[in-house]
């Protein structure tokens, strides 16, 4: 069914630090690997070791430069992957009744063998998480790792999200957003997680904190220019080779 | 927007047919026998064809009867229910007119309002769309709809509508290019709305997330065609519009006629290319590309 839950029991989703991210692009390997190898249509790459390769990813890593009006340019890595917004725009579309969004736990899924790969609901996506998979003409998307978080062979600390569970920086957090004890809705409270494109109306469930404000150094001393240089002569082997320099 | 041919054919060829139908339901022109059977022939096979060629663009189309399904939400699916079920109403109408001379009035009726809703729902397929600034209007179903009767009354034969109907399109043509222009502008999403960091800031996409293209940037970053765009609109016009006016409003002659409906299809075919050409989709600004 196409049409959207009023409200879901739990709120699954993440919490991306792009104060912690050091853009490294872990999470987009370890997606693409558990993606490939385990539930669902693998993502197809087309030409992997030729000119000009392309394949499905599921999690990208861009890369900004912000110029704030006064001090210096900042980098910020910047991944990105489904929201699995309340409002998602890309289940309404959806003719077959393929995308759909789960009562249970508000994880936007598609049922592949419904998929007739007319790509509206990657039209309707204004963040770009749906790719159409050049080999099996299906849509796909980040399934918040459904066959991980509810799956009781593994073990507990892999019973999260593959980007979750690899990321060395800590940057990701997997969590319930109704609960408001939950470590991601501290997070956002405390953090002041934001929406992306809030003007698109999606409410996406995920949630960026953005970059703490930079350090800035203490005023410095303006008599340090009058103290006196710690050596006078250079006494060491390159004073000596200065010295030999001179002479020639 | 990547222009698809599949999904250009299938708009303005079906939006031609239906609005063929529409004055054959409301027998503009009268006509029965043989006479009607080249007509309803016409409309049919340019509605059935675009509908045809619209599931060459389905990566599955073996699953296409699937998209019947969800009308309660999907614009798709009601445009797929609601081809159908005018088909299954003008066919009958079409069988009594061109075998019994018999005029069903009220599935003509029903036909041509059918035929009209037909052409919206394909319209609000684009029209729904928040992600594509250009198309999230009201102007879009106006477009279509404006232009499915215009050439539709062409093909039917209906000078004096026809000349009419044609003029306000291409009016109506002109306000979605020059409104359509400051959408993107208009919607409030930025590169900074888009990665939060506008607060921050002024953002520049520094690095993209691969060294090749992708999905994304081959279906929704399309910018080679917006190069020509004003001389394809003057093109656009000219043969959509200002050449058939001016043919039809010579004296009639069957040969004046045809190049008319030529000029005008080609126009058109145009006119959804940079229909799709020009529509800017919001993430090619994380790209920073619009």
């Amino acid at each position: 069914m196409t049409t959207l839950p009023e409200k879901t029991e739990r709120k699954l989703g993440l919490v991306i630090d792009l104060d912690t991210c050091v853009g490294c692009h872990a999470c987009v390997v370890s997606c693409k690997g558990w993606n490939t190898e385990n539930y669902g249509a693998p993502l197809a790459d087309v030409d992997a070791y030729g000119q000009n390769p392309v394949g499905t990813f599921l999690n990208r890593v861009h890369s900004y430069e912000v110029t704030p009006e006064e001090g210096t340019p900042q980098l910020v890595h910047f991944p990105k992957s489904c929201l699995h917004c309340e409002d998602a725009p890309c289940v309404t579309v959806c003719p077959t009744g393929a995308s759909y969004k789960r009562y249970e736990d508000g994880i936007v899924l598609v049922n592949e063998s419904d998929c007739i790969g007319c790509g509206l609901c990657a039209w309707a996506c204004p963040y770009g998480a749906r790719e159409m998979d050049s080999v099996e003409k299906v849509m796909k998307k980040c399934t918040l790792c459904v066959d991980r978080i509810y799956n009781e062979n593994l073990e507990p600390d892999d019973q999260i999200p593959a980007c979750v569970r690899t990321c060395p920086a800590g940057a990701r957090h997997f969590g319930d957003f109704n609960d408001p004890e939950s470590q991601v809705s501290k997070l956002v409270t405390e953090r002041g997680g934001i929406d992306l494109m809030p003007e698109q109306e999606t409410k996406p469930v995920n949630k960026y904190l953005p970059p703490r404000p930079k350090d800035t150094l203490e005023e410095i001393d303006i008599l340090a220019p009058l103290l006196k240089p710690v050596a006078e002569k250079p006494d060491t082997f390159i004073g000596w080779l200065n010295k030999q320099l001179d002479k020639i | 927007m990547h222009p698809t041919p599949s999904v250009i054919i299938f708009t303005a060829l079906s939006g031609l047919g239906f609005g063929l139908l529409v004055f054959l339901g409301l027998q503009m022109p009268d006509v029965t026998g043989g006479a009607a059977f080249i007509f309803f022939a016409i409309g049919f096979g340019l509605a059935v064809g675009g509908l045809i060629s619209s599931t060459f663009h389905l990566g599955r189309p073996e699953r296409s009867l699937k998209a019947f399904k969800q009308w309660r939400s999907s614009w798709l699916s009601r445009e797929a229910i609601a081809a159908i079920f005018t088909l299954s109403v003008m066919a009958i109408y079409a069988i009594g007119r061109i075998f019994f001379d018999y005029d069903i009035r009220i599935l003509g009726v029903l036909g041509a309002i059918m035929s009209l809703v037909t052409v919206f729902t394909t319209s609000m397929i684009y029209a729904q769309l928040k992600s594509i600034p250009r198309w999230n209007t009201k102007l879009t179903p106006v477009y279509f709809l404006s232009l499915s009767v215009g050439g539709g009354a062409l093909l039917a034969g209906q000078i004096k509508v026809c000349l009419f109907l044609l003029i306000i399109a291409g009016l109506f043509q002109l306000i979605v290019w020059i409104k359509g222009d400051r959408a993107l502008a208009l919607s409030g999403t930025t590169i900074g709305s888009g990665t939060g960091l506008g607060t921050l800031g002024d953002v520049r996409a520094f690095e993209p997330p691969h060294t090749g293209t992708n999905y994304l940037l081959k279906e929704f970053v399309y910018i080679v065609g917006r190069n020509h765009s004003a001389k394809l609109r003057i093109i656009t016009l000219i043969l959509m519009i200002g050449t058939p006016v001016l043919l039809l409003s010579l004296p009639f002659s069957h040969l004046l006629a045809a190049l008319a409906v030529i000029s005008h299809v080609v126009g058109l075919f145009i006119s959804r290319w940079l229909f799709f050409a020009e529509a800017e989709h919001v993430v090619g600004l994380y790209y920073g590309k619009r």
